[in-house]
């Protein structure tokens, strides 16, 4: 940057206002505080849950703030942008002179800044300056990489007895001073990787039966479907749980169709995700979907014997003793009761033989019409066919004699079946996820820099003595951490003392 | 032997090592220190011993899993890194007595993972959320950030409870070459300017650790639930911590804060860890199983 430059920005109100520590602690603070909000009021609810919870008056304050939805709000995401000028701004401001440091036009030592420490180690040595100057200078090369011999000018009292005195200085280190801009860069390149997220990535949702296929998925916040340009199929989902009853293993094999051809198949479990073209598929749900190899206890009032029937859906079979025809139609989730949703079970139509239709108890009617009432809606009622004695039955799995109750020549009920699942799959897609990985790659590195690695410099001073040998002055700098330089100045001359 | 039992006996290890430093500090009696610091390490010992059988039992019981998995296991992990990291930084920077702080932490969490009774000690299999290889990295990441920050909350107390005027006694002692003065209890103790170095040291080497915490835990959590920031209640709380010694970071190496005030952000930092820890756990959300 010219001086010109500097001139301008130091009278600019942006940059100074930008460039100011200050600012970055009020950010800071206010980021954190604000943060609390959002981890004591359950974020992303219903209309209905707030209300409930805070009160029509709270509800309509809170909303307005968007607290809501905080992490979201105009004024966090305001905040997150007043951090990142704050970053960019200090970091240029400081980085001109920290440059400067980094790569000086001349290193120079200043023999007064190391005399002026407070901490210095002090032996003395038998030999003369030329005996050990040399072995000194190549120890603290080894030690510090860059080393420098100079005489100490008269200036700063180096004639001793007619001896010029010694200084030998080192320094290394002199890059880790980028160590705070590598972090400060870390965490815009988060940022930018959460805005590219948020604008071309999405979160959608989609169940698959065992068995079928999609190409579609739905978006987490608006249900807007997307397709993810090729078809797939969940081929089976297993559950497995611990003898002690939690959960031990979800897992879905899936299939990925892409013009027609299987282009790869695999198992995903909860940690380990199928991702392909860009997408991320997720375990993430799952659920009783239908049932297969339904197998059917029939008891006959009259004779008291009992069938099993093994039935596939759609499938009718003869009832023994010429009872009639019974056809299994469909798996249902719930089912109503006299206002009891007696739960999963089974929808199937029996017709059963006219010998046997003025067996039917008085209530039959009632059952079947007016009490009984599907939850699907849409589907059409239970249908009488009073001329062939249609009744479509429901026969549970949790109440085996329920379909006694109904009172007819047969009674129905569940002796086993198999589950037959559908998945439920989170769908990701997140083109800005590289962008925070590499910050955080940035962040580590630029977080050890910054607090474990220092500039260090190093300055020992040899004075000859009166008589023989000469006095020896250890001592050294770093711009991080004193105390442990302090420990190592006293390590170094530790161990010159045994040269 | 099982864990559970060496565990018990680790608890009242460091139960007495804590009354030994803080004896050390009310008679001034440098010895017990030094005796404070072999028990510490025994109990230390102790408490690795009881993780590795534990970590063993949970194989034999047929669930093999790293013992990180639930309150009780993460307690006696946290007494384990402070206790380590306590450890190294007297035999590093040679200065005693400064345990009095940060032994009894070591105690207490333990203590408090034996004790309480809601904390259940029995090894549980692990849910399928959990099952990943960044589990390891994640939680001994984490805890040595809560490790760096507990001893620098120690050393905050021991900063803010040590009379100035009598520092400058032990300062000028200390430059005559004041060791025949060794019944002066003060001029045992380093320096209050020692002590405000060790904070920052501990404070740094916790934010790292965190970061390195709060990476993994994002890294893990894109590989499991297709995010890797959710805003759970966990994750904010422990940004909120990140936040907080980012600003005491930025004030000491920025605007020249040092002693007391650091002292004291130190400690509000180390508040927010409690609550990021235990807090959290109150709050729904998706680290409801830790």
């Amino acid at each position: 940057m010219t001086i010109n430059n500097n001139k301008i920005k130091s009278n600019n109100l942006f940059w100074n206002l930008f460039k100011s520590i200050k600012l970055t602690v009020v950010v800071l603070i206010l980021l954190a505080a604000t943060s609390v909000i959002g981890t004591l009021i359950p974020q992303n609810g219903t209309e209905q849950f707030y209300v409930q919870k805070y009160g029509e008056v709270f509800f309509k304050l809170f909303s307005s703030l968007d607290i809501f939805d905080m992490y979201n709000a105009w004024w966090f995401v305001l905040l997150l942008i007043i951090l990142s000028i704050n970053i960019i701004v200090c970091s240029i401001d400081k980085l001109q002179t920290t440059w400067k440091i980094i790569f000086p036009d001349k290193v120079a030592f200043n023999i007064e800044r190391f005399r002026r420490l407070k901490h210095k180690e002090e032996f003395e040595s038998p030999l003369n300056i030329e005996d050990i100057e040399g072995k000194y200078l190549s120890f603290i090369e080894k030690n510090f990489g860059i080393a420098v011999k100079e005489s100490i000018s008269i200036k700063d009292g180096g004639d001793n007895n007619g001896v010029a005195d010694v200084a030998i200085f080192g320094e290394k280190g002199r890059w880790t001073r980028i160590g705070v801009y590598v972090v400060h860069l870390s965490i815009l390149l988060m940022l930018i990787g959460a805005v590219i997220g948020g604008i071309w990535g999405f979160k959608a949702f989609v169940s698959i039966p065992e068995g079928e296929t999609v190409d579609t998925a739905f978006l987490m916040d608006n249900n807007t479907p997307v397709k993810f340009g090729f078809n797939l199929k969940c081929n089976s989902f297993s559950v497995k749980f611990y003898d002690t009853g939690q959960p031990e293993e979800f897992k879905s094999n899936l299939t990925v169709i892409e013009d027609g051809k299987e282009s790869i198949t695999k198992d995903i479990v909860v940690n380990d995700p199928l991702r392909y073209k860009g997408l991320s598929f997720y375990q993430s749900s799952y659920g009783i979907d239908s049932a297969k190899n339904v197998l059917f206890k029939i008891t006959s009032k009259e004779s008291g014997m009992t069938y099993s029937q093994k039935m596939e859906f759609g499938q009718t079979i003869d009832i023994p003793e010429s009872g009639g025809r019974f056809t299994l139609i469909e798996f249902v989730h719930g089912y109503n009761f006299r206002g009891h949703n007696l739960g999963e079970g089974f929808i199937g139509k029996f017709s059963e033989n006219k010998s046997a239709d003025n067996k039917l108890p008085k209530d039959n009617a009632l059952l079947n019409n007016e009490s009984l009432e599907r939850d699907k809606t849409d589907k059409e009622k239970p249908i009488q066919d009073k001329e062939n004695s249609e009744v479509e039955i429901y026969i549970p799995i949790k109440f085996p004699t329920f379909d006694k109750m109904r009172g007819g020549a047969f009674a129905f009920e569940i002796q086993d079946y198999d589950k037959k699942y559908y998945t439920g799959l989170q769908i990701t897609k997140d083109p800005g996820v590289w962008y925070v990985y590499i910050g955080f790659i940035f962040m580590i590195i630029g977080c050890w820099i910054t607090f474990f690695m220092s500039h260090q410099s190093i300055c020992v001073e040899i004075r000859k003595k009166a008589e023989r040998g000469c006095n020896i002055v250890v001592s050294g700098t770093a711009n991080k951490n004193s105390q442990g330089m302090k420990l190592k100045v006293a390590k170094i001359a530790a161990k010159m003392q045994q040269i | 032997m099982n864990h559970s039992i060496i565990l018990s006996i680790t608890t009242f290890v460091y139960a007495f090592a804590s009354v030994l430093y803080i004896g050390s500090w009310t008679f001034k009696k440098e010895v017990m220190a030094k005796t404070g610091f072999f028990i510490l390490v025994t109990g230390f010992i102790g408490n690795t011993i009881g993780i590795i059988l534990r970590w063993i039992e949970s194989y034999k019981i047929g669930y093999g899993h790293a013992p990180f998995s639930n309150m009780y296991e993460s307690l006696v992990f946290f007494s384990w890194t402070v206790a380590a990291l306590y450890i190294f930084v007297e035999i590093k920077y040679r200065e005693r007595i400064i345990g009095v702080f940060a032994t009894p932490l070591v105690f207490l969490a333990i203590a408090y993972a034996s004790l309480s009774p809601s904390i259940s000690d029995k090894i549980t299999p692990l849910i399928p959320a959990l099952k990943s290889n960044w589990l390891i990295a994640h939680v001994i990441t984490c805890f040595l950030g809560y490790a760096g920050f507990a001893v620098a909350f120690g050393f905050s107390i021991m900063y803010l409870i040590k009379p100035i005027e009598l520092n400058t006694e032990s300062r000028t002692l200390e430059n005559k070459g004041g060791k025949n003065q060794i019944n002066s209890l003060f001029a045992k103790l380093p320096p209050l300017d020692v002590m405000d170095e060790l904070t920052h040291q501990m404070v740094m080497f916790g934010f790292l650790f965190l970061t390195i915490g709060i990476i993994t835990g994002a890294v893990w959590a894109n590989s499991a639930w297709g995010t890797y920031w959710s805003w759970d209640p966990k994750e904010t709380w422990s940004l909120i911590t990140w936040f907080i010694y980012a600003i005491l970071l930025h004030l000491r190496m920025m605007r020249g804060w040092h002693g007391k005030r650091i002292a004291w952000v130190s400690i509000v930092g180390f508040m927010a860890v409690l609550f990021t820890y235990f807090g959290v756990n109150l709050l729904p959300g998706l680290h409801s199983y830790a």
